[in-house]
């Protein structure tokens, strides 16, 4: 489920560089992102406490903003609680070393978008990130997704390629639902299992990736080009063309 | 007991017994006081009471005869043995006749009741002839010598008197001693001081046979208790079996013990097992990175290293990861996060999740739930604790000598509801290792093969422990049947 930062990123796909700003007081974890960022295209802003980030972050336009929860002068709920109350929406990201459901479920009444555990996989940061993305959220009022000659409408719920019907399940028109509305960007499988089961656990077995491989194979086969591809180390991305 | 009077007024006996005995007395004097003035004045009016009638006979005397009836009436009277006094004086106060030699001066200077018992001399009965005889003679308090004598043989008594104006100026008084209401009253106190003295007596001695045994009780409770403090956690409190407060509380200590003692193991058998499961990845962890260190290696190598070096800590996180929670779970999770869930769909949800898994691996997966089963929990925990027992299901069901399957059920039972997931695998014929394997880090010698932390039934466990419910492994026929119980919502 790794992917080192300094594997290539060519490999994937991003909707442009993107401008972040990461608020963590822990010195070489912010240099290690800022690094590593850089590394997969986006510019990274570094802030050490919770004042200078709510600063930076009150003055800057950033497209998404990575806050670690627990900081010296100012804790990072409370630096989103200040920035949403001055009208600030820039997706935020939670980076905790708490990770029980109700550390979850107040860092995001808070006004986080999304909430990730430490220690974390970078590559799973990475694709979080780029999700969170606002410029990357305009799919969300879309009702017909179309990735390469896969179109998927959300209304009827019906699925088809080259003009050829798919059938498919319940939960596996959620799970392409999900991976259509972020084509071209990396989708972890602890991504899948959160928003399309709802479940925040890690599950002993891969179940996901069976699921994913169940869905390729309706959606793949008798056509002699994937689309459906596996990221080696970090998840799936759906790419056309 | 040697124990100084401080030091018994120490213990909270010896402290209720003297208020007791403070309240009680105090009652009791209350008490006393209160019948003895109710009594007296009872008794007073009934004097009263006789005093009229007597008045009035010697009215009706007079009407007969005038004075010469009405004097040799008292005269007569006076000579009967009683507690009546009579007198007649004239105008002057000086006295007639009657059965009074003397009295507190000025008791007849004023008509009607007297209004506090008064002081008199009484003669004795022989000498009421000479008096009449003599009554001319000078009678005031200092009389003839024999008179006087006569006088002080007898003691000065109380009496209440009605003084009476005859149509002549002459004076008449009627009265009536008052020595039977302070023989009353005598009674009264010497009952009362023997009363207080005897519940003085009784406090001593409900102190001594009731305090002082709970005193002991108490005192072995606390020797116990140090004893245990000093270090032996095995060490119980006594209980005498008589099922009192003491025994309760001893009781209800005891279980508290039990419970620390038990949390203690636990958490030493865990501490043990965390050195174990954590340190020896950490090794392996530590030899692998030397080992790349040292000598030439091509790249590939080194990446391959790495790789495996990430993917051995994601394994110590995950396991760590599980430790936490499950500790979190024993130690009172808190319940902010709980609300309606409905089991059948975390069934129907945990088995869809499964479900291609399962198909993969060549077992049967069936959920058979109808209906909404509603507990109040936690949804996510649920789906947890019932993801890792289908998981463990499926893995151990493939050595099934039939068809592979796990059947999910889910069923109330009073005050219960039972979601089973029974696998027709080898199961665990051994009682012993069936009760082992909810235990942390246990692996059972045939799981150790299969990949895992060993902390997936003890994380369910923990979990049903959160939803004060249970998990109970029970032998299949064939295979396991992972039984976890949830106590129903009371609105069912």
């Amino acid at each position: 489920m790794q992917m080192s930062a300094t594997q290539p990123s060519s490999e994937i796909a991003y909707n442009g560089p993107m401008k972040i700003l990461v608020i963590e007081d822990d010195r070489e974890a912010a240099d290690y992102l800022q690094k590593a960022f850089a590394e997969a295209g986006h510019t990274a802003h570094v802030a050490g406490d919770g004042e200078t980030g709510f600063a930076l972050a009150d003055a800057g336009d950033y497209d998404v903003m990575v806050i670690d929860r627990m900081m010296p002068r100012r804790d990072g709920l409370s630096v989103i609680a200040g920035l949403r109350s001055r009208g600030n929406t820039t997706p935020v990201l939670i980076l905790s070393a708490l990770g029980e459901v109700d550390d979850r479920v107040t860092g995001l009444r808070a006004g986080g978008d999304d909430y990730l555990t430490k220690p974390y996989a970078f590559s799973e940061l990475l694709a979080r990130v780029e999700v969170l993305n606002r410029r990357a959220s305009a799919k969300e009022a879309e009702t017909v997704y179309r990735v390469g000659d896969l179109e998927l409408d959300r209304l009827s719920h019906s699925v088809r390629r080259a003009a050829r019907e798919i059938t498919l399940q319940p939960r596996e028109f959620r799970l392409l639902e999900y991976l259509m509305r972020h084509a071209g960007q990396v989708v972890t499988r602890t991504m899948l299992l959160e928003n399309v089961w709802d479940y925040h656990f890690d599950p002993q077995t891969n179940v996901i990736d069976v699921h994913v491989s169940r869905l390729r194979g309706k959606i793949e086969k008798g056509f002699d080009k994937p689309i459906l591809h596996t990221v080696r180390g970090a998840g799936y991305m759906l790419k056309g063309g | 007991m040697a124990l100084s009077v401080p030091a018994i007024m120490k213990t909270t006996a010896a402290r209720l017994s003297a208020l007791y005995l403070l309240l009680f007395a105090l009652c009791a004097v209350l008490l006393v006081f209160y019948m003895t003035s109710l009594s007296a004045r009872m008794l007073t009016a009934q004097t009263q009471e006789t005093i009229n009638d007597e008045v009035l006979g010697l009215a009706r005397a007079y009407q007969r005869g005038g004075l010469p009836v009405l004097v040799r009436v008292v005269e007569n009277r006076s000579r009967q043995p009683g507690a009546n006094l009579y007198l007649i004086a004239d105008a002057n106060g000086q006295i007639l006749t009657g059965n009074v030699q003397s009295l507190e001066p000025g008791v007849i200077d004023t008509e009607g009741w007297t209004t506090e018992p008064f002081s008199y001399r009484r003669f004795g009965e022989g000498e009421l002839d000479r008096l009449r005889s003599g009554t001319s003679d000078q009678t005031p308090p200092p009389s003839t010598g024999e008179n006087t004598v006569q006088a002080e043989g007898e003691k000065g008594h109380n009496a209440i008197a009605l003084v009476l104006r005859l149509p002549n100026q002459m004076i008449m008084l009627v009265g009536r001693d008052l020595g039977e209401p302070e023989r009353f009253r005598a009674v009264i106190r010497r009952a009362l001081t023997l009363a207080l003295g005897m519940m003085g007596l009784g406090g001593l001695l409900i102190w001594f046979f009731v305090g002082r045994a709970a005193l002991k009780r108490i005192d072995s409770v606390s020797e116990a208790s140090r004893r245990i403090m000093g270090g032996d956690l095995s060490g119980r409190l006594p209980v005498t079996g008589a099922g009192d407060e003491f025994d309760r509380l001893s009781e209800n200590l005891n279980s508290m013990l039990a419970r620390i003692a038990t949390l203690n193991e636990g958490l030493k058998q865990v501490s043990d097992n965390i050195a174990h499961d954590l340190k020896t990845p950490l090794t392996r962890l530590r030899n692998r990175a030397e080992a790349t260190l040292s000598g030439k290696h091509k790249p590939a190598d080194y990446r391959q290293a790495l790789e495996g070096t990430i993917a051995e800590s994601d394994q110590l996180i995950k396991t760590f990861n599980a430790i936490l929670m499950i500790s979190r779970l024993e130690a009172g999770y808190s319940s902010e996060h709980t609300n309606r869930v409905d089991l059948a769909a975390a069934v129907r949800d945990v088995a869809e999740l499964y479900e291609p898994v399962a198909e993969e691996a060549g077992v049967s997966l069936e959920a058979e739930v109808d209906g909404a089963f509603i507990v109040d929990g936690n949804r996510e925990l649920i789906g947890q604790a019932l993801s890792n027992i289908v998981d463990n299901a499926i893995k151990y069901s493939t050595d099934s000598t039939s068809k592979p399957a796990v059947r999910v059920t889910l069923e109330r039972t009073h005050g219960e509801i039972r979601l089973c997931v029974a696998d027709n695998g080898q199961g665990i014929p051994d009682d012993a290792d069936r009760a082992r394997a909810t235990e942390r880090f246990v692996r059972l010698e045939k799981s150790r093969s299969q990949p895992g932390s060993g902390l997936g039934l003890s994380l369910a466990k923990a979990v049903m422990t959160f939803h004060y419910g249970r998990l109970d492994l029970l032998p299949g026929n064939p295979g396991l049947s992972v039984v976890m119980s949830f106590p129903a919502r009371e609105d069912h």
